[in-house]
């Protein structure tokens, strides 16, 4: 028999410690484990036994999320890391080097677009940006020296919908994988390794953990990607490794040749490991991913249908709506909903946006999303406030533009506390 | 390693190191709809400790080139040609076979028919017969992911369902779940059918003429530790091992102590 996803949610990756029978995950707060015997070290080494031997690698803490997230997003396994940053650069350091191309998105978290716009470069990695719902130009972008294609289940600021299924397609074409971002969906939402991605990162600081107290990220392998019939693309999945025994690591696993890597040289060199409190800490928060995720959802929309109808509104971007873009492929992608993260345009510009941030009590006013409490951030006057409003536009963000985060709240007093904001807007 | 077999390519992982023929031979047989990566933590000890290693990809499976084999008597007949071709126990029995679920029945035949290199037999995970219903057998045929929902349920224990595993961060159902769904389609049905059809196994037990190793796990609901108790009954010179909890994917859920059975057997 197999669980299902509430099951998993609690269960996935976890016994019950077998020494003091402890229900909850222990924390395993060391950096090294005793090896038995000298033969035993050395087996662990050369991987002919399984276990843990340094915290940087691989902690038993770490382990049990690291199954937990595989087991929700139907994957083969996952690498827990520092934070959602430290994720995306391990599966784009696994799988290229300098003289590689990406093509992504052009709708991305600003931290995504930092690190392939201005960062990688400097390493010989550059990206092609291009419009997420223009497969010509997803497909126009590719070259042969392209390693991967990359965006985000809901795109960053308007709710571009990843129309998973044609990208893939077009990516397999190719001899590529699809990378997604699914922060904003989690697998409650969508599980895009059913839709054909073939990576999934998240930053688990966000809805996984829920609860905005730690920062970590979380790498997933649907292990369905062939690494060997791309045609020599992927040496470093496909040929020997000289760092690690001489080590072909798809021989070695043909589905978790990536997750090897990315563990046996990604987290051993660049270090970039999560502490195990950090992990217990995400647990927590995972176990009630479904009944956050259900909550979240039945705020939003109601927030949404309520901004959308106030006269202080001029817009509100999110999928579920008619009037938005990709509504169709939201229906189809995200039945249960499209996350609960959105924006909404105030009439009056960047005073009415800072008088609606100002007249708030219960959202709180930060650069964050996914907590279990409502935030909130005007743009204009913050993340971007060094645009001009011709900028912002072109951005796509307007100089009214507020984005919220539901939170999990009473639906009454969150409305109360909008209307607050909007009328403290409307007299702006 | 690449093996040639009669016009067809063949692969076998050898371990992480060079297959050199003057080396007693550990060969490593796959279950049905699996490939050689079951083996990955064992067949690497092997080849780290004085052996000559090949965990092969069956015809049909993974790697290896061709239609798979239609019956456990043509697998069998494969395992030999492979031997002839790499020199493995050409000159003395050292050759081991390790088999799982239909490895342990294709080890179990060559054994039988090809004595003459064969030192000891390991069968893992086995059942003489090795009977598969319709129940699983019409899926197979008509529905593979039907089918390989079925087995990955069946396959593991209540504890190994829940996760635990001993490769840090990996998922065993998801992992078992797409090593499956890699096979190429037919290959299910084929295997399965195979193991359904070999009926003169409790027959070539009793007549094996070398020593054999028999590991169980105690909630194996594929091939059931009463069924493998009654094969190590038909077996002259046969040790058994029951693991404690595990199901019939044990080389996942118990690789160490896998190992450790197999340290004490192949010598």
């Amino acid at each position: 028999m197999t669980y299902n996803f509430d099951t998993l949610a609690l269960h996935a990756g976890q016994v019950p410690d077998e020494t003091f029978g402890a229900r909850a995950t222990p924390i395993y707060l060391t950096t090294s484990f005793v090896f038995k015997d000298s033969d035993q070290a050395a087996a662990l080494f050369n991987m002919e036994r399984a276990g843990h031997v340094y915290s940087r690698i691989s902690n038993p803490t770490n382990a049990v999320l690291e199954e937990r997230i595989a087991a929700l997003e139907g994957g083969v396994g996952a690498i827990a890391v520092a934070s959602g940053q430290a994720a995306m650069h391990l599966a784009i350091a696994t799988l290229m080097g300098a003289g590689s191309h990406i093509v992504a998105s052009r709708s991305l978290y600003g931290g995504s677009h930092n690190l392939l716009d201005y960062t990688l470069p400097r390493f010989g990695i550059t990206t092609t940006f291009v419009d997420p719902r223009d497969l010509d130009a997803w497909r126009a972008a590719i070259r042969p020296e392209t390693r991967l294609l990359f965006g985000e289940t809901l795109g960053n600021p308007g709710l571009d919908v990843l129309d998973i299924p044609r990208v893939a397609a077009l990516a397999h074409e190719h001899g590529l994988p699809l990378m997604v971002d699914s922060t904003f969906t989690t697998p409650w939402l969508m599980r895009p390794f059913d839709h054909g991605a073939d990576l999934i990162f998240h930053s688990a600081t966000k809805f996984l953990g829920g609860h905005g107290i730690a920062i970590g990220g979380l790498l997933v392998d649907g292990g369905s990607f062939d690494w060997e019939a791309s045609g020599g693309k992927f040496p470093t999945l496909t040929e020997p490794y000289e760092g690690f025994h001489g080590m072909d690591f798809s021989e070695e696993s043909t589905v978790a040749a990536f997750l090897l890597r990315a563990r046996r040289e990604g987290l051993r060199d660049f270090g970039a490991c999560m502490s195990p409190m950090t992990a217990f800490q995400l647990l927590q928060g995972v176990e009630t991913l479904p009944l956050r995720m259900e909550r979240h959802i039945a705020n939003t929309r109601l927030a949404v249908a309520h901004l959308a109808k106030h006269e202080a509104v001029a817009g509100v971007g999110y999928p579920e709506l008619k009037n938005h873009p990709d509504h169709a492929l939201a229906q189809k992608l995200l039945p249960r909903g499209a996350g609960s993260v959105f924006s909404f345009d105030l009439k009056g510009g960047r005073a009415a946006g800072r008088k609606f941030i100002e007249a708030l009590r219960v959202f709180s006013h930060l650069a964050n999303v996914g907590d279990a409490k409502s935030l909130v951030i005007h743009p204009a006057s913050t993340t971007h406030f060094r645009m001009s409003d011709a900028a912002l536009v072109a951005a796509g963000i307007h100089p009214g533009t507020i984005r919220l985060s539901i939170g999990l709240e009473d639906a009454g007093d969150l409305i109360e506390d909008l209307n607050r904001g909007l009328a403290a807007a409307a007299k702006a | 390693m690449q093996i040639d077999i009669n016009g067809q390519a063949a692969y076998a992982y050898t371990g992480g190191k060079p297959f050199d023929a003057g080396l007693p031979c550990v060969v490593f047989i796959h279950g049905a709809q699996n490939d050689h990566s079951v083996w990955s933590l064992q067949s690497r000890w092997f080849a780290h400790h004085g052996f000559a290693v090949l965990a092969v990809d069956l015809p049909g499976h993974g790697r290896s080139a061709g239609k798979p084999l239609p019956s456990v008597e043509d697998l069998a007949d494969w395992i030999e040609l492979l031997l002839e071709r790499v020199g493995a126990g050409d000159t003395a029995k050292t050759v081991s076979l390790v088999g799982h679920s239909m490895g342990s029945l294709t080890a179990l035949e060559c054994a039988s028919r090809h004595p003459a290199r064969i030192a000891r037999i390991a069968l893992i995970g086995t059942a003489v017969p090795m009977p598969v219903s319709d129940v699983l057998l019409g899926p197979a045929k008509d529905n593979e992911p039907k089918a390989i929902s079925m087995i990955n349920g069946w396959s593991h224990s209540p504890r190994g369902t829940v996760g635990g595993n001993t490769v840090p961060g990996m998922w065993m159902l998801g992992a078992a779940r797409r090593l499956m769904e890699r096979q190429k389609p037919g290959v299910l049905h084929n295997d399965l059918a195979a193991c359904n059809a070999y009926s003169h196994g409790m027959e070539a037990a009793a007549a094996l003429a070398c020593p054999a190793l028999v590991v169980s796990g105690s909630r194996d609901m594929m091939t059931h530790p009463k069924a493998a108790a009654k094969l190590a009954a038909a077996i002259k010179d046969v040790r058994s091992v029951s693991l404690d909890g595990a199901g019939h994917a044990l080389m996942a859920e118990q690789p160490d102590a896998v190992l450790d059975a197999l340290r004490g057997f192949i010598v």
